[in-house]
């Protein structure tokens, strides 16, 4: 069994290491990209199937949800991008994990591919883009002293707290999205070791929903965070 | 305790710290989840609007939890 915390190096460019989830997180960049081109070119308005189809879906959902949180598709236009982006990504990293040759094709004793999501790195950058975003929003949408403001609606001590768990929102963020898909591989590595033969059939199900929830799960909380953010009236409830 | 090191007593004490660290917001995410199942059940219409706070409170609840995975990757590999 072959698990590692940390991402591994391939090969170094200068005094950078290139490891194999910044591969993988180029590749899948790529793909997306290159599915979302074909997918715009065959933009129709007649309902189709295939990846047109199936992109419209994607992003349609993504945009209901967003308009229930904001109130009006114009308010959800705005941060669309942002939230559709987030998922997308995060989705398409957290399924290609369980692809076959994931993790056991080695090149130079190390993993040639790793989904960058069991990456703490890239967890924690999304989580830092999720929460800096948070704050451009609501710096643009109230000014930047209405924004500092709003921490302080109930009282000094209050206000402190709350920046404080701001900062914590980072953590939790990309814990919980490193957590929950690194355990899933480790748990796939034990059960696969331990029963070869249909064993992992139902966790590998499992995985695929977990990559879903957890792709949602992350959409949904910048989304709610960003429409609490940028509420000028109420200020935040709890965390 | 001669035979014991100092990796035995971490790894012992990370297994605990997520052991027992996840206890607490698994009760809470069972409770949350059941409140909002049974609201929906009394008022179907709401179910998007209470699905949305349901993930919210789970997510506030679970992270608890990743504090204490945290925790126990401090203990183990620092």
């Amino acid at each position: 069994m072959h698990v590692s915390l940390a991402p591994e190096a391939l090969f170094h460019v200068g005094p950078i290491a290139v490891t194999n989830s910044m591969l993988t997180a180029l590749l899948t960049t790529l793909l997306v990209l290159g599915v979302l081109v074909v997918a715009a070119r065959r933009l129709s308005l007649r309902p189709a199937g295939g990846v047109g189809g199936t992109t419209e879906a994607i992003s349609e959902a993504v945009l209901g949800q967003a308009e229930a949180a904001y109130g009006s598709r114009e308010a959800a236009l705005k941060y669309f991008p942002l939230l559709a982006t987030l998922f997308i990504f995060i989705l398409v990293n957290n399924l290609i994990g369980l692809i076959p040759g994931f993790n056991t094709i080695t090149w130079n004793g190390a993993p040639l591919l790793r989904p960058v999501t069991t990456d703490l790195n890239a967890t924690i950058a999304l989580a830092l883009v999720s929460v800096v975003l948070t704050q451009v929003y609501a710096i643009r949408k109230l000014g930047a002293f209405k924004n500092i403001k709003r921490y302080f609606a109930h009282g000094f001590l209050l206000g402190l707290l709350e920046i404080i768990l701001e900062l914590t929102r980072v953590i939790s963020f990309s814990f919980r999205l490193f957590g929950n898909i690194f355990a899933g591989e480790v748990l796939l590595v034990v059960i696969s070791a331990l029963l070869p033969i249909l064993g992992p059939s139902p966790f590998w199900a499992m995985e695929i929903f977990v990559a879903f929830i957890q792709a949602l799960v992350f959409t949904m909380l910048t989304m709610a965070f960003i429409a609490m953010a940028i509420d000028p009236g109420v200020p935040e409830a709890g965390h | 305790m001669e035979g014991l090191d100092v990796g035995v007593i971490k790894s012992i004490g990370a297994g605990l710290t997520i052991a027992v660290g996840t206890i607490g917001p698994g009760i809470g995410i069972g409770l949350i989840a059941a409140r909002a199942v049974e609201a929906i059940g009394r008022n179907p219409e709401a179910q998007g609007k209470i699905q949305q706070m349901m993930i919210l409170g789970i997510a506030f609840t679970e992270a608890l939890a990743i504090f204490a995975l945290l925790f126990a990757f401090i203990i183990r590999f620092l």
